[in-house]
């Protein structure tokens, strides 16, 4: 229960083409993230799968079962919006009792769903309260919970942290993880943070303008991206490019190093450069590097660097770790 | 309003209008309350003191009951009508349609007709038995016209006054629906609500306090309709139509009498107030955030 796919799914907002055409395969009982920057298309493909959206074409089947034109209630999914859209005028209880109560279950079954939810998240103290009476991070596991009683085929999420501060973003995505887990239901996960993605998915889909940039395991995307794009976006600090002669005495257009893959030294090294401003983290430091031919670069190395504004040092990348891109931006194999 | 000097200050800048409109509530309501005690008619030039006379006068006219009942029916059903058509209404156009801003200047259209004028269109051109709209709609079916003001009257006040007022009702609670979240709409229907369900457990206690507003700010004006009256049925047949203040006029203007008329006045500001306390009972709360 619970595997999802798209056929040559495409969605136009007057002339606007968001998504051109998208295939998809999302199996049982993964944790799918869509990634990517800001205004690329993931919440309008979340909403289409949703069927808040019609499409302008292509399929969607759930199950087999083809859901093209169904309407969202008939989908069996449940979504966790950003804004979360809980309903501020019923108490917590009634909020989660709400799909029950649609789908017509009686009095006792609902009570004691709602109270199963509740001790799964941690909302038992707060039944009575209002939505308007609740913590942001409260707000999201009411939201969570409205939709994990209706044992939906899939869960849809919506960027549901971004709301939420950095200390409680991080315990959420555990809480999030964790019931992804305890449940097994598919999940399909939208944000544009990319730690969010790495840390939580079993499955990536970087999206950039509406298509499908890659695919693949973090560990995948993280170790071969396929292009300039999805090298950019995965990985944090940033992939640092390098082009022009100094790429092609690697024998590429343009290669890739990460930050993390950098070594440096005070005499001798690839790239000559300036030290910059220092980040220090305590486990780690991101030095800029401002070098005489490639631009700036990030160099981060492990624990308290002994390195200072101004410092001229030599930059030298791991060989196995270069990623070697071709003129239109692929990588080469 | 945080410290004790904006509050001084802020009490200062609302001295000037509050005591304005003091002066503007009191010294009316003085002389109401002056005369309502006085023996007073135009035709004699002498007036006296008439202690309780002219409130005992006044209520015990055999209108008074009436009136009391039918100001309150016409308040009633006016509210009635306005609010459930109102929210038809405000539902309705909310929708995307072709020619949307066309249909709502439409809609609201009524409300810039003046009382006067649109009692008496109703009464010539919609409600008269026998070159009225409506008789000729109940003559393409074969029935005999209906003579509104004689054999339906307060029904007819009250759907004119209706008419004015949908308007006002639409406005408002069309406000309140575009403030509804469209993400709250969608997760009802992910939650598999259907548009009767979405409508009685999201959207009717969203509109609740828009509803409250409308059915407070009505009763103020319901509460004091007269123009309809006087132009359609002149408080009639016998008192069929005649309200508290078309019988305060009554007394006020056809009978000569300022001291019952004042009588009159003081009794309907108690019989507004009783409405306003068990109104404030029923959907004040509404407004408490
Ligand atoms: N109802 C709509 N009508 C017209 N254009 C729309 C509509 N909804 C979305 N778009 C456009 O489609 C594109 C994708 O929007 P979408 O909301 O899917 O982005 P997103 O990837 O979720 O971005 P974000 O990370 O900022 O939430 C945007 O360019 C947006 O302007
Ligand atoms: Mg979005």
């Amino acid at each position: 229960m619970g595997s999802i796919h798209l056929n040559k799914v495409s969605k136009v907002f007057g002339d606007l083409k968001v998504i051109p055409s998208l295939d998809l395969e999302i199996n049982e009982g993964e944790f799918v993230v869509f990634v990517g920057p800001s205004g690329c298309g993931k919440s309008t493909l979340l909403r289409l799968i949703a069927g808040l959206e019609d499409l302008s074409g292509g399929t969607i089947s759930i199950d087999g079962n083809d859901v093209t034109n169904a309407p969202p209630a008939k989908r069996g999914l449940a979504m966790v919006f950003q804004s979360y859209a809980l309903y501020p005028h019923m108490s917590v209880r009634k909020n989660i009792a709400f799909p029950l109560k649609m789908a017509g279950e009686d009095k006792a079954t609902i009570d004691k769903k709602v109270e199963d939810a509740a001790r799964v998240l941690n909302l038992t103290d707060y039944l009575e309260r209002k939505p308007g009476q609740l913590s942001g991070g409260q707000r999201q596991r009411v939201a969570i919970g409205r939709a994990i009683v209706r044992q939906p085929t899939a869960f849809l999420f919506d960027e549901p942290l971004s709301n939420l501060d950095a200390a409680l973003r991080v315990t959420m995505r555990l809480e999030i993880s964790e019931l992804h887990h305890e449940l097994g239901t598919t999940m399909i996960y939208v944000t544009h943070d990319q730690v969010e993605a790495m840390t939580m998915a079993d499955k990536i889909v970087v999206l950039n303008r509406g298509n499908i940039e890659q695919v693949g395991s973090p560990m995948e995307l993280y170790n071969h991206p396929r292009n300039l794009f999805v090298a950019g976006f995965i990985g944090s600090p940033k992939m640092n490019f390098v082009e022009g002669k100094d790429a092609q005495a690697f024998g590429a257009p343009t290669i890739g190093i990460r930050p993390e893959h950098l070594s440096y030294s005070s005499s001798e090294g690839a790239w000559k450069g300036k030290v910059g401003v220092a980040e220090h983290l305590g486990s780690d430091t991101f030095c800029h590097v401002h070098t005489e031919n490639s631009g700036t670069m990030t160099l981060r190395v492990s624990g308290e660097a002994g390195l200072k504004h101004g410092d001229t040092i030599y930059l030298t990348p791991e060989e196995s770790r270069i990623h070697r891109f071709d003129d239109k931006g692929l990588a080469i194999a | 309003m945080a410290t004790t000097q904006m509050r001084t200050t802020a009490r200062l800048m609302l001295a000037p209008s509050v005591i304005l409109l003091l002066i503007w509530m009191v010294v009316p309501l003085a002389a109401t309350l002056y005369y309502s005690f006085q023996n007073y008619s135009l035709l004699n030039p002498i007036t006296s003191f008439a202690g309780w006379g002219n409130y005992y006068y006044f209520l015990t006219d055999p209108a008074f009951s009436s009136a009391v009942v039918n100001t309150l029916l016409l308040v009633g059903g006016v509210l009635l009508i306005s609010v459930v058509g109102g929210t038809f209404l405000a539902l309705l156009i909310d929708q995307p349609i072709f020619g949307q801003g066309i249909v709502r200047i439409l809609v609201i259209s009524p409300f810039f007709v003046m009382p006067t004028v649109a009692a008496l269109v109703w009464k010539n051109m919609m409600m008269n038995p026998i070159y009225g709209i409506f008789a000729w709609l109940l003559s393409l079916f074969g029935l005999p016209p209906i003579d509104f003001f004689a054999q339906i009257p307060l029904l007819s006040v009250t759907i004119i006054v209706a008419w004015q007022w949908l308007p006002f009702a639409t406005l408002i609670l069309l406000t309140a629906l575009q403030s509804l979240d469209g993400e709250q709409i969608e997760a009802a229907e992910m939650d598999g609500a259907g548009a009767v369900s979405r409508f009685i457990y999201l959207v009717l206690p969203h509109l609740s306090r828009a509803i409250t507003v409308v059915i407070l700010i009505e009763t103020i004006f319901l509460l004091s309709v007269f123009a309809e009256i006087l132009v359609t049925t002149n408080g009639g047949p016998g008192t069929a139509t005649t309200n508290l203040p078309f019988l305060v006029y009554t007394q006020a203007l056809l009978s000569y009498d300022v001291g019952v008329a004042s009588a009159g006045g003081v009794i309907a500001i108690i019989v507004a107030n009783i409405v306003a306390f068990f109104l404030m009972r029923i959907v004040g709360k509404n407004l408490e955030a």
